[in-house]
């Protein structure tokens, strides 16, 4: 009953995680960008969809889909005004260009998280749930809501998979993660494949943002936390990669969900930060990192 | 072209420079006829619930206190400082308003960790330090142990010992009483005010009709409820007790999510505030927790006005931080009417002899023999605060008796002791 219990919560939570990663790692591995706003566009997802949701007359499916729209904006005005100026500043040299983009986009996540924390205050909310009550599965009483997180996140690792690896665009943007050189001699212009790459961030930031923000809750306070554990997860699968992310995610949901049961709630993130540490020390490339 | 455009630039911040002194000169002869406003500063974490609140109401407090004239004929003014919940800034701030603003007193702040760090300063500054919304038993455990320093401060709102009673109070006579329930677990999140909360629960919620079965303890920042609530139900209680007041919306909204089955009652600190129903999207109906006050509920003539009057200017209801605050600033301008002076030493032998009619009762505070020196009496008489419970998207009161408006009422995914459910 309990091993039932752990299983199934922590299903939901681990592909939920995959898909607050999957993003993160997809940006990396497609423009070497290490996107410190992650969090930042989560939380603006979540809180529009809040906003929106709430509104008498919008209701919930408008609510979600708003935010989803909210996490596309965010991405482009991240890559727009804050990723592509540095990576064309001929004032930066080549060398430091990755060094800036980080600074840029984590003092770009604080301006988010302080602008979010004006507007809506630090108090958590909770998105509309899509769909409510609960279903008796084996005898452990399951939220429908998480039932349709785990199936959401699936959906949209399995949508990216067929994208990349079935349609031309998808492939430019595999290439441009391969090698972006040869694309450029192929006669493909790098800057679309950034500009699409962004904008499939944008809706994966957008949905796990939303469906993050219906599970856990959301307030600007949560940010820092967020970019953290993306990174980790990212980290511990291996940069840039897909597979190794969602790997990676079950992996730590599975040891937080382990440890808030059968130890203490309070010790729940400790175990998947030491696992970190050790993979830092004996195995930096990560899962299934590439370098 | 640069050195210009600089030379230009200069000329128009002399001649800016020169009106504005010119102004404040201008100005001076009209400031000397009204009296000067007497300042008082106000620290809290203004992106919270509560933190927002207790600048509401302090500014409703001293619009009130102006628009009858005033303390012995000055207004009062705030400095409102937002202390962003953290320690370090609430200490810096708290030097600024003392050292330039020149404030005769600091009101504020419902974090105890920012209240307790705070409280060495208002000592060695010999500031008068009113807390208004944070309970950890320290903040007069203090005054107590050490006097002639810390006499500075005082604890308008309840220590946490208090706040357990009240809770063990409606545990006696509503959910023991009236509902039938035997056995409860204690749910807390870990903070500096929940320590002795947690105490004071497991002393005298036995001697109200309730055993405990466990205590569980959870860190702040928790996400994920599901193993704390599947813990609290494996041991089969009649009812969850509740210390929250960091956290409020995730472990609602979860509650309600997973159709726990279990009744939740006890310190729900957000739930005392209307804009919680949006942030729950309504989960928190059903839930029960204690607090100053709630709308419709007269404590005293003047609790009914006052929320209105927040109401009116905020469009939310009043925190519980919000009627502690209004209180506070009540008995401190009394305080300085009734000694003629702004003095600190004055101010405190005025706020010792308080006696007021507040928005959440008689308003007196404890004396030096007490443990909790300067904190707010509580008691039938006195102050006792209000059990509320939220019913179809409005906060009910349920206790005490003279004052509850509804009985208790649940959703139907709470199971209630046989008993009850037959009555």
């Amino acid at each position: 009953m309990l091993i039932l219990q752990i299983l199934i919560d922590g299903f939901a939570i681990s592909a939920l995680y995959a898909l607050g990663a999957l993003g993160f790692t997809l940006i990396f591995g497609v423009s070497g960008v290490l996107n410190l706003a992650h969090g930042a566009v989560l939380v603006t997802s979540a809180m529009v969809a809040w906003y929106v949701g709430t509104n008498e007359a919008a209701g919930a499916l408008a609510g979600a889909a708003s935010g989803v729209l909210a996490g596309v904006i965010t991405a482009f005005v991240t890559y727009a005004v804050v990723v592509r100026p540095i990576q064309r500043s001929k004032a930066i040299p080549e060398g430091e260009r990755e060094l800036f983009v980080l600074t840029g986009t984590l003092l770009w996540g604080v301006m988010l998280q302080i602008g979010l924390g004006y507007i809506f205050t630090t108090t958590p909310v909770t998105v509309h749930q899509l769909v409510s009550g609960t279903v008796d599965i084996m005898g452990v009483r399951t939220p429908t809501n998480e039932i349709l997180i785990a199936v959401m996140s699936w959906l949209t690792l399995g949508v990216l998979w067929l994208v990349v690896n079935r349609t031309p665009a998808g492939k430019r943007l595999l290439a441009a993660s391969i090698n972006p050189r040869g694309l450029t001699l192929m006669g493909v212009e790098l800057g679309q494949v950034y500009l699409l790459a962004w904008g499939i961030y944008g809706i994966i930031a957008g949905i796990a943002g939303v469906l993050l923000g219906s599970f856990l809750g959301t307030s600007s306070a949560y940010i820092p936390a967020l970019t953290g554990t993306a990174f980790s997860i990212v980290v511990l699968g291996g940069l840039g990669s897909v597979t190794g992310t969602v790997m990676a995610a079950y992996v730590v949901g599975y040891i937080e969900t382990l440890t808030a049961y059968l130890v203490s709630p309070s010790l729940r993130a400790v175990p998947a930060l030491l696992l970190l540490v050790l993979v830092l020390y004996f195995r930096p490339q990560g899962i299934l990192g590439r370098r | 072209m640069k050195q210009t455009s600089r030379f230009r630039m200069t000329k128009v911040f002399g001649a800016l420079a020169a009106t504005t002194t010119l102004a404040a000169i201008a100005l001076q002869p009209v400031r000397a006829d009204t009296p000067a406003p007497i300042e008082i500063g106000i620290t809290a974490s203004l992106s919270t619930i509560p933190g927002a609140a207790i600048a509401n109401a302090a500014k409703l407090a001293v619009a009130d206190i102006n628009a009858k004239g005033g303390v012995n004929g000055h207004p009062l003014a705030l400095v409102i400082e937002d202390n962003q919940a953290s320690a370090t800034n609430a200490v810096s701030s708290f030097q600024r308003m003392v050292n330039q603003d020149h404030v005769v007193a600091v009101v504020g702040t419902w974090i105890s960790e920012v209240a307790l760090a705070l409280e060495p300063w208002s000592a060695r500054l010999h500031m008068p330090f009113m807390v208004t919304g944070a309970a950890s038993n320290d903040i007069s455990a203090f005054v107590h142990k050490d006097y002639a320093a810390h006499k500075y401060v005082f604890h308008a709102y309840f220590p946490s010992a208090f706040l357990a009673e009240g809770v063990c109070d409606l545990s006696h006579d509503v959910l023991v009483d009236q509902l039938h329930m035997k056995s409860a677990v204690i749910i807390s999140e870990d903070a500096a005010w929940t320590k002795p909360l947690d105490a004071g629960y497991a002393g005298c919620l036995p001697g109200a009709g309730l055993s405990v079965l466990k205590e569980i303890r959870f860190s702040p920042d928790t996400a994920d409820f599901t193993p704390i609530f599947q813990q609290a139900e494996a041991l089969n209680p009649d009812i969850i007790i509740s210390g929250w007041a960091h956290v409020g919306v995730q472990p609602t909204v979860q509650w309600a999510d997973q159709k726990v089955p279990l009744p939740l009652a006890g310190i729900n600190a957000q739930a005392g505030s209307s804009a919680f129903w949006k942030a729950t999207n309504g989960g928190t109906e059903g839930v029960i927790t204690t607090s100053t006050s709630a709308p419709g509920v007269a404590n005293t003539p003047l609790t009914i006005p006052f929320t209105d009057e927040y109401q009116k200017a905020y469009g939310i209801s009043p925190a519980y931080s919000a009627y502690s605050t209004y209180d506070a600033i009540l008995a401190l301008a009394a305080a300085m009417q009734s000694a003629h002076s702004t003095k600190p030493d004055a101010i405190v032998a005025g706020l010792e002899k308080t006696d007021i009619t507040g928005t959440q009762g008689r308003i007196t505070f404890l004396g030096q023999s007490s443990p909790y020196t300067h904190a707010l009496r509580f008691g039938q008489g006195y102050v006792t605060g209000v059990a509320i419970q939220w019913q179809n998207g409005t906060q009910k009161c349920i206790w005490p008796a003279n004052l509850a408006n509804a009985k208790p009422e649940f959703p139907g995914f709470v199971k209630l002791p046989k008993l009850a459910s037959a009555n």
